[in-house]
C-alpha cells in the first residue's frame, strides 16, 4: 500500500502526515508513507485545497486533516 | 443578550480586582475583559454552524460551477465564493493553478484570492459584535467590491502574459477536471457534527492568539491613547492619513481577528470610518507572507501592478467613506 500526503509543506501538511503515520502505526500494515510536495504532481492529482490524502493513487480527503482514527477506517 | 458580557467584566474588573471605575488600567482591563469573552463565545458558536452548513460545500464545485460563464457573472460570483469559503494562505497556489486548468480567467481567480481572507465568519462575528451592523454591511460590501474590480483589472491588462512558467503550463494544459470529487455530496448528521467540530477546533486554535493580541492593542489604546490626540492629529480626515494607513496596515501581518478590536477602538477614539476600513482591509488582504507564496505564479512584475492595485483600490474607499461622511 502506497499513502502519499500532498502539500507544500504548511503546518497542516506535517500534522496529516503525523496522523497517517500513527493510523499506519498502529494497525500494523506495510504501508509506504510519501510526502508530496511537488506542485506539478499536487496538481496532477487534481487538488486545489491542501493538505490531501491518497491512497494507492487515490484522493481521499483535501483540505482537511482527517484524524487517525479515520485514517485507519480508510485503509482498512 | 450581549450585556451579560458587560456586566461579567463588571464583576470581575470592580468586584473580583477591586479596581476603581475611574482607573485608567480599570477601564483597559473592562475593554479587555468584556471584549474576550464575549467573542470568544460568538465565535464557538458561530464557527460551528457556519460549518456545519458548509460542510457539503466543496472547492472542486465551486471551480466546476465558475468555468465557462460569463467574467462579469465570474467575478461576482467568485468573489461571493471567496467570501464564504475559508482561506489558508498554503492552499492559494495549488487553488490558483487548478482555476487556470478549468480555463477560468486569472481575473476571476483572483477576485476569488482578493476576498476570501478579507471576508469570512470570524470577520462578521467580530465586527457585528464590536462595531455594529452598519459598518459590517460596509465592510462586506467594500470586500466583495475589491474582489470584483481587482479581477476584472488583471483581465483587463491581461495580465496571462506575466505569469510564471508553472502557471502559464497550467494555462495551457488541458488536464480533466473533476476527476478528484473526494468529498461525498450527501453528509449525514453525524458527517456534519464531525466536520464542524473539527473546523470549530482548527479555527479556533489559529485565532485566539490574534483576537487576545488584537484586543490587548485595543485596550492598551483605549486606556491610554487620548481621544484628542487621535482627533486632532487624524480626525478631520486629512488627505493623506488614509494612503498612509494603507502603507501601514500592509507590513502588519495580521488576519481580521486581530485587526477588528484595534479598528474598534481607533473608530471609538475619532478616527474616521474611511481611514479605518483603509487600515483594516490592507492589514488583512495584503501581506508579504502572502506575496513571496504568489511569487511562485506571477512574475515581479505582476506582483507589483497587484501590489498597487490593492493599495489604490483601498485607498480610494478610504477617501470615498471619509468624503460622504459616513
Amino acid at each position: 500500500m502506497k499513502i502519499q500526503i500532498l502539500g507544500t509543506g504548511c503546518p497542516k501538511c506535517n500534522q496529516l502526515y503525523q496522523n497517517a503515520q500513527q493510523a499506519v502505526a498502529e494497525l500494523a500494515v506495510d504501508a509506504e508513507l510519501e510526502k508530496v510536495t511537488d506542485l506539478n504532481a499536487i496538481m496532477a492529482f487534481g487538488v486545489m485545497v491542501t493538505p490531501a490524502l491518497v491512497i494507492d493513487g487515490q484522493v481521499k480527503t483535501s483540505g482537511k486533516i482527517p484524524s487517525a482514527e479515520a485514517i485507519k477506517e480508510m485503509i482498512q | 443578550m450581549l450585556s451579560i458580557f458587560t456586566r461579567l467584566a463588571d464583576w470581575i474588573v470592580y468586584s473580583v480586582f477591586g479596581m476603581s471605575p475611574e482607573s485608567r488600567l480599570a477601564d483597559g482591563l473592562h475593554f479587555f475583559v468584556e471584549d474576550t469573552t464575549k467573542i470568544f463565545a460568538l465565535l464557538i458558536v458561530m464557527i460551528y454552524l457556519i460549518a456545519w452548513v458548509r460542510a457539503a460545500v466543496n472547492i472542486e464545485r465551486v471551480r466546476d460551477y465558475l468555468s465557462g460563464r460569463h467574467r462579469v457573472f465570474g467575478y461576482v460570483a467568485a468573489a461571493s465564493f471567496g467570501a464564504v469559503t475559508p482561506f489558508c494562505s498554503c492552499s492559494s497556489i495549488p487553488l490558483f493553478l487548478g482555476f487556470t486548468q478549468a480555463r477560468i480567467p486569472i481575473g476571476t481567480t483572483m477576485s476569488f484570492l482578493i476576498t476570501s481572507p478579507i471576508i469570512n465568519e470570524v470577520a462578521i462575528v467580530l465586527l457585528g459584535s464590536l462595531l455594529g451592523v452598519k459598518f459590517t454591511v460596509c465592510y462586506v460590501a467594500v470586500g466583495i467590491g475589491a474582489g470584483v474590480l481587482g479581477g476584472a483589472f488583471i483581465d483587463l491588462i491581461k495580465a496571462e502574459k506575466y505569469l510564471t512558467a508553472l502557471a502559464a503550463t497550467a494555462h495551457g494544459s488541458t488536464v480533466a477536471t473533476g476527476h478528484a470529487n473526494p468529498d461525498p455530496v450527501k453528509m449525514s448528521f453525524r458527517d456534519r457534527h464531525e466536520f464542524a467540530r473539527d473546523e470549530l477546533k482548527t479555527i479556533f486554535r489559529r485565532v485566539w492568539k490574534w483576537v487576545l493580541i488584537g484586543v490587548g492593542l485595543g485596550a492598551l489604546l483605549h486606556g491610554f491613547v487620548p481621544e484628542e490626540f487621535v482627533v486632532e492629529h487624524l480626525g478631520a480626515g486629512q488627505w493623506w492619513s488614509v494612503p498612509a494607513a494603507t502603507l501601514l496596515g500592509i507590513p502588519l501581518y495580521s488576519n481580521a481577528s486581530g485587526v477588528i478590536p484595534v479598528a474598534e477602538s481607533l473608530l471609538n477614539k475619532g478616527l474616521p470610518v474611511g481611514t479605518t476600513l483603509a487600515f483594516m482591509m490592507s492589514t488583512v488582504a495584503a501581506s508579504f507572507p502572502e506575496f513571496m507564496i504568489l511569487k511562485q505564479v506571477m512574475k515581479p512584475k505582476l506582483l507589483l501592478i497587484f501590489f498597487l492595485l490593492l493599495l489604490t483600490m483601498f485607498t480610494a474607499v478610504g477617501w470615498i467613506f471619509n468624503l460622504i461622511n459616513f
